[in-house]
Formats: structure tokens, C-alpha cells, sequence
């Protein structure tokens, strides 16, 4: 036999996830609360938490060990502490359901809270009445998944967000579904992650909120009836594909609301029954490109403070107004784009309209300066002056154009 | 009295341009409805059509109507019946049958594709205007002896309605845009018979969000209970008055 202390040492390692002892706790078992279990176990153990309700207070996890529920064991927070504070990498939680937590606007408490650390797995948990639900703070490589995460948030003031990550790079977030917090999920610098395949929907405020989080990817998302759709702001490389943003209606509710977003992708979304699809403002070499603008109020609102975007091959069907800007300077390029409102035809047959199309309509540019005119919205003399502008345009910005429309609209 | 209204509905019944009228009508919103395709679009088309249409056809009509049978008010005057009732019975008859054709024409095609609130307000609102444009072509018939003059004078009142009045808002928008009169201006609109009704119905609709601040006065204004009471009271007064002036120009008339 050899007896090499690198083959003890080989041998040690082997073992050791089998050395790691799981600790059941349960009205059946040794352990009757969370907290005296955390007490014994060392890093790698598991905590097997069974049916029934837990209400311990404020948990802090310290070592790198999982929680798994079986059967939907309950920890309430009875609306005063914050639930789970994962203050140590590597932990798991798994199959809880996690409620009422506090409420405090000075230490924000969450349903689950992670604190300064890396490896964080949150799997399969239902968050229900938290005021914030998970809170990440100065958390890498975590991952969320599978969460219900929902409140009955009534003002913005009074609930936190559902996921909120704060000074975080390469976190994951999957098939969570999201509703009823004051933003579905909400991004502070926050770099390198990726959001993908939740639905976040009926939250008081956005969807999703992104501000000063670069090279991130939001990717089958849906978002729909959200107090005011979702915001993207001060953020560079920001890659949004194959998104829903449908029925975020409202006085000031966008599909997508963009600010100061630059050297971004926006490619085959759907925008859907929005006030306004897209409101780009300050928003530099961004790539629309195989969207769909759907019954919208405006498709897009682009200001004249936005440059070298780039909007091509989108299909714009059946909104109000196609495209809406506040000034004359136009430094952006649309292209081969499906308007439903064209009326040019194709003689030479390649399936592109012979006249440019403008998608400006006159009122349009007139209610941008003056807001008061919606007064006059769908008046006989406002389609009077539409028809007038579009045979002989004269006060709507003379490059605002799009030089080859689609006769036919893309497939996306 | 009832007779008379009798009288007058037959008569107008018979008329072949009232049964135009309600085919057209008809045409128009079955073709609206199905050209568009969901029902609240169908709605809005059909707005526009209605407050261009209805307005049009209710004073014109009417006018020469009143005109063409001068001879049977003279007959009737000769009678021993009150100059009011021949007026008002001469009034309910157009009214009634205008309202008739145009719930026939519109009513049930809005009732079959959007049989909810907006679109028995749409209805509401279309017999409204009916009834407000006849009664100032029963005062556009009396000021004036001469046909041509009283149909010039209606065209010209169903032009300013729905075509002037919005220019004039425009402008007064433009003008005073610096300043804070937007509320002001709103309830200048809302003197307009037909930008009155427009608004109320734009409000019903999922639309309203885009008419913005504006939007919100309105819905401040003439959204809450207290501004339907306003609203319909305008749009009464508007029935009204115009039919006062003319009942008490015709109890003086000499001729």
C-alpha cells in the first residue's frame, strides 16, 4: 500500500463533501430552530428545514453552508426584522418561503439580504410581503433563480424592490417572476450581469430599473403593466434582446425609458399598447434594430438631444404616432423600416417603396412644442393639417426620413 | 299638438333623404367597424365620422326642411292652434325622427360590435348633436326670410363647430403659450359642442393617458361627477337656447 501523505491529502479532499453532515430541523426532529442549528453546524454542512413556521427574527448566516427547505417551510419576519442576512460566500437557500420581513427605510431590510460576499446560489424560494425581497449588496457571481417574488406594494414610499443589487459585477438572474414591489428588479452599479427569462409585471414603479450598470445584457424578459415600464439610464453597452415591454400605460409610463444610454443593442423586442415604446433621450450610437412597435401611443420618442443611432428594419404597426421629436436637428439614421402609415408604392419591385416615408407627422411635432394641443387630439382640423403636411411638407424637419420603407413588414 | 308631430315624423319618414341618411350611416359604421381591427379603434373612426357627419346633415336638413314647409306653418297659423305648439311639435318632429334614423344607421352597429359604456355614450352623444344642430337650424331658419341666406348661415355654423373652433383654439394656444391658461383654454373648448363631446369620449378611452397634462385638467374638470353634471348641462343649454331665441322670434313674427 503507499502511504504518501499527498495521498492522505488526496484522499481528505475526496471525503470531505461526504464528511459535510446535513442537520435537520423540524417540530419532528432534534433541532426545533433554525438559529440553535446555525449554531452547530461548520462550513459545508447542510440545514434541512421542514414543514412549518419559523419565527426566529433576524437569521445571520456566517458560514458557507445551504439552507434547503423541504415542503415550504414558512420563516416570518412578523413585519419587524429582516429575514436572512447572508453575510458569508458560498451559501445556498433553497425551497423557502420567505415573508413579512420589516420595514425601515434607513437599513432597508430584505426578505433575503446578502452582504459583501461572492457565490451566493438564492434557488427556488417564494418571497411574499417583503419589503425588499432580495437585496444584494457588493455581492459577485451570485445567481438568483427561480424566485416568486411578490408584495402588495401600494406607494412607491411604503415597498422596496424585488431584486435589488447594488455595486455588484457578474450576478445572474433567472425565471425569477416578480410583482407587486415598487421596481421589479433594480440595477446600481451593477456590471457584467445578466438578466434573463423573468417576468416582472404589476410593479408601482418600473419593471426593471438600470442606472450606472455597464456591459450588462437583459435577454426574454417580459415587462408588462408596470406603473411606468422600464428605465435605463447612464449606463454604456447595455444589450437588450428579445424582450416583451406590453401595456405599460400612463401619464408618464414608457415601454423603455432610455437616458443617457450609449453604444447600445436593442434588437428584437416587442413593444406593445405602451404610452410610448421607446423615449431615447441623450442616447448615443444605440442599434435598433427588428423590433416590433405595436399599438402604441407613439412608437418612439426620440429627442433631438439623442445622436447616431441607428434604427433599422423595425415594424411599426398600428400606433398613433409612429415617431415623435422635440427639435429640428435630426442626427440619427432610420432605414428600411415597415411603416403601416406608408402610402408609396414599389414599381420596380424590390419590395422597398419607391418614395421616402416621413414618420413625422406634423401634429406630432406640434404637440412636442406645445403640449396643450393634445386638446385637439383626433380634431377634424388636426387630420386636415396632417394630410396638408404630409402632400407638401414644410414645417416638419426636412432629414427626418426614412429613404427606402419596406413595402411589406419583417419577420421578427 | 300630437298630431302635428305626427304629421311631421310621416312626412319626414317619407323623405327619401332621411332614408339615405340612415343608410349611409349604416354603411359607414359596419364598414368602420370592420375595416378596424379591434372595436375601441372601430369606436374612435366612427368619433370622427359622427361629429363631421351628424352635425352636417342634422342643421342642413333641418333648415330646408323648416323652409319647405313654410306654407304649412302659414296653413297652420291660420288655425286656431297656439303659435308655441306649432313651433315645438315642429321641433320634436325633426328631432325624433333625425334621432330615429340616426339610432337605426349608428346605434345598432355600435351596439353589435361594442355593446359597453362607450359605446352607449358614443350613442348619447350622437342623438345630442342631432338634436343641438336642429335647434340652431331652427335658428338659423328664423332670422332669416331667405333660403339661400338661412342655408349659407347653417353651413357656416356647422364650419365654425367643426372646423374654425379648433383653429381658433389653436391659435389662442400658440398665442399664449407663456402662459398658465391651459385650464382656461380647455374650458373655452369645452363650449364647443363638438370638442366637448370629442373629449369626453377620448377620456372613456385608454387614449386619454397620451393627451397628457391637458388630458389630466379635463379629467379634473369634467371627469368627476360634478363634471358630467357641467358637461351635460352645456351640451343641454346648448339644445336649448338656440330653440328659446327662435320659439320666441317666431311668437313675434309678422309674416
Amino acid at each position: 500500500m503507499i502511504r504518501s501523505p499527498l495521498f492522505t491529502i488526496l484522499l481528505i479532499i475526496i471525503c470531505l463533501p461526504i464528511c459535510a453532515k446535513n442537520i435537520h430541523v423540524g417540530t419532528k426532529y432534534p433541532h426545533q430552530k433554525i438559529k440553535k442549528a446555525l449554531s452547530e453546524v461548520v462550513d459545508g454542512d447542510t440545514i434541512v428545514i421542514h414543514e412549518g413556521t419559523y419565527k426566529e427574527g433576524n437569521i445571520i448566516i456566517q458560514k458557507k453552508i445551504t439552507l434547503l427547505g423541504i415542503n415550504n417551510p414558512v420563516l416570518d419576519g412578523e413585519k419587524k426584522y429582516e429575514i436572512l442576512s447572508i453575510k458569508s460566500s458560498g451559501v445556498i437557500v433553497q425551497g423557502l418561503i420567505i415573508q413579512n420581513s420589516g420595514f425601515s427605510t434607513l437599513d432597508d431590510p430584505g426578505g433575503i439580504k446578502i452582504y459583501n460576499c461572492d457565490n451566493v446560489i438564492i434557488k427556488n424560494n417564494e418571497l411574499s410581503n417583503n419589503f425588499f425581497g432580495i437585496y444584494l449588496q457588493q455581492a459577485n457571481h451570485c445567481k438568483i433563480e427561480n424566485n416568486r417574488i411578490h408584495a402588495n406594494g401600494v406607494e412607491e414610499q411604503l415597498i422596496g424592490n424585488g431584486i435589488h443589487c447594488w455595486k455588484s459585477d457578474s450576478i445572474i438572474i433567472v425565471g425569477n417572476k416578480i410583482n407587486g414591489h415598487r421596481d421589479g428588479i433594480y440595477f446600481e452599479f451593477v456590471t457584467n450581469s445578466i438578466i434573463w427569462r423573468n417576468i416582472s409585471f404589476a410593479n408601482i414603479r418600473y419593471g426593471l430599473h438600470f442606472m450606472f450598470s455597464n456591459d450588462d445584457a437583459y435577454i426574454s424578459n417580459v415587462f408588462k403593466n408596470n406603473g411606468a415600464g422600464v428605465s435605463v439610464m447612464f449606463t454604456h453597452r447595455v444589450k437588450m434582446f428579445n424582450n416583451y415591454f406590453i401595456n405599460n400605460w400612463g401619464d408618464a409610463a414608457y415601454g423603455l425609458l432610455l437616458k443617457e444610454i450609449s453604444d447600445s443593442y436593442i434588437l428584437h423586442n416587442r413593444f406593445i399598447n405602451n404610452t410610448s415604446g421607446i423615449y431615447m433621450e441623450g442616447t448615443n450610437r444605440i442599434l435598433v434594430e427588428h423590433n416590433a412597435f405595436n399599438e402604441n401611443g407613439w412608437g418612439m420618442k426620440i429627442q433631438a438631444s439623442c445622436m447616431d443611432n441607428i434604427i433599422r428594419e423595425n415594424n411599426f404597426i398600428g400606433n398613433t404616432f409612429d415617431i415623435s421629436t422635440n427639435g429640428t436637428l435630426v442626427l440619427n439614421t432610420f432605414n428600411e423600416n415597415y411603416w403601416d402609415k406608408y402610402e408609396g408604392y414599389d414599381l420596380d419591385k424590390d419590395k422597398f417603396g419607391d418614395v421616402p416615408y416621413r414618420p413625422l407627422s406634423l401634429f406630432s411635432v406640434m404637440v412636442e412644442s406645445n403640449s396643450s394641443l393634445m386638446l385637439l387630439f383626433r380634431s377634424f382640423m388636426v387630420s386636415l393639417l396632417d394630410k396638408s403636411e404630409k402632400i407638401i411638407p414644410s414645417l416638419t424637419p426636412e432629414n427626418f426620413i426614412d429613404n427606402k420603407p419596406r413595402m411589406h413588414s419583417v419577420v421578427i | 299638438m300630437n298630431r302635428i308631430i305626427k304629421f311631421v315624423i310621416l312626412d319626414i319618414l317619407r323623405n327619401k333623404i332621411i332614408l339615405f341618411y340612415t343608410l349611409l350611416l349604416a354603411i359607414l359604421s359596419f364598414s368602420m367597424f370592420s375595416l378596424e381591427d379591434n372595436e375601441s379603434k372601430g369606436l374612435l373612426s366612427l368619433l370622427n365620422l359622427i361629429l363631421l357627419n351628424v352635425p352636417l346633415v342634422a342643421i342642413i336638413f333641418s333648415t330646408i326642411y323648416i323652409y319647405n314647409s313654410s306654407e304649412f306653418i302659414e296653413l297652420l297659423i291660420s288655425q286656431p292652434i297656439k303659435r308655441n305648439k306649432i313651433w315645438i311639435s315642429l321641433f320634436l318632429g325633426l328631432n325624433t325622427s333625425l334621432v330615429i334614423s340616426f339610432i337605426i344607421g349608428a346605434g345598432i352597429p355600435i351596439l353589435l360590435y361594442s355593446p359597453n359604456l362607450i359605446g352607449i355614450i358614443l350613442i348619447i352623444i350622437g342623438c345630442i348633436i342631432s338634436v343641438i344642430f336642429t335647434s340652431l337650424a331652427f335658428l338659423c331658419s328664423i332670422i332669416s326670410r331667405d333660403k339661400a341666406k338661412g342655408i349659407g348661415m347653417s353651413i357656416l355654423i356647422w364650419l365654425f363647430f367643426s372646423l374654425l373652433f379648433d383653429g381658433l383654439i389653436m391659435f389662442l394656444l400658440f398665442q399664449l403659450a407663456d402662459y398658465p391658461l391651459e385650464n382656461w383654454i380647455a374650458i373655452i373648448a369645452a363650449l364647443n359642442p363638438i370638442d366637448l363631446s370629442r373629449i369626453v369620449i377620448l377620456l372613456q378611452l385608454d387614449l386619454s393617458a397620451m393627451l397628457g397634462f391637458t388630458g389630466a385638467v379635463f379629467k379634473q374638470t369634467f371627469g368627476t361627477s360634478w363634471g358630467i353634471l357641467i358637461s351635460s348641462s352645456l351640451l343641454i343649454l346648448w339644445m336649448i337656447i338656440p330653440f328659446m331665441i327662435s320659439l320666441i322670434k317666431f311668437n313675434k313674427k309678422d309674416h
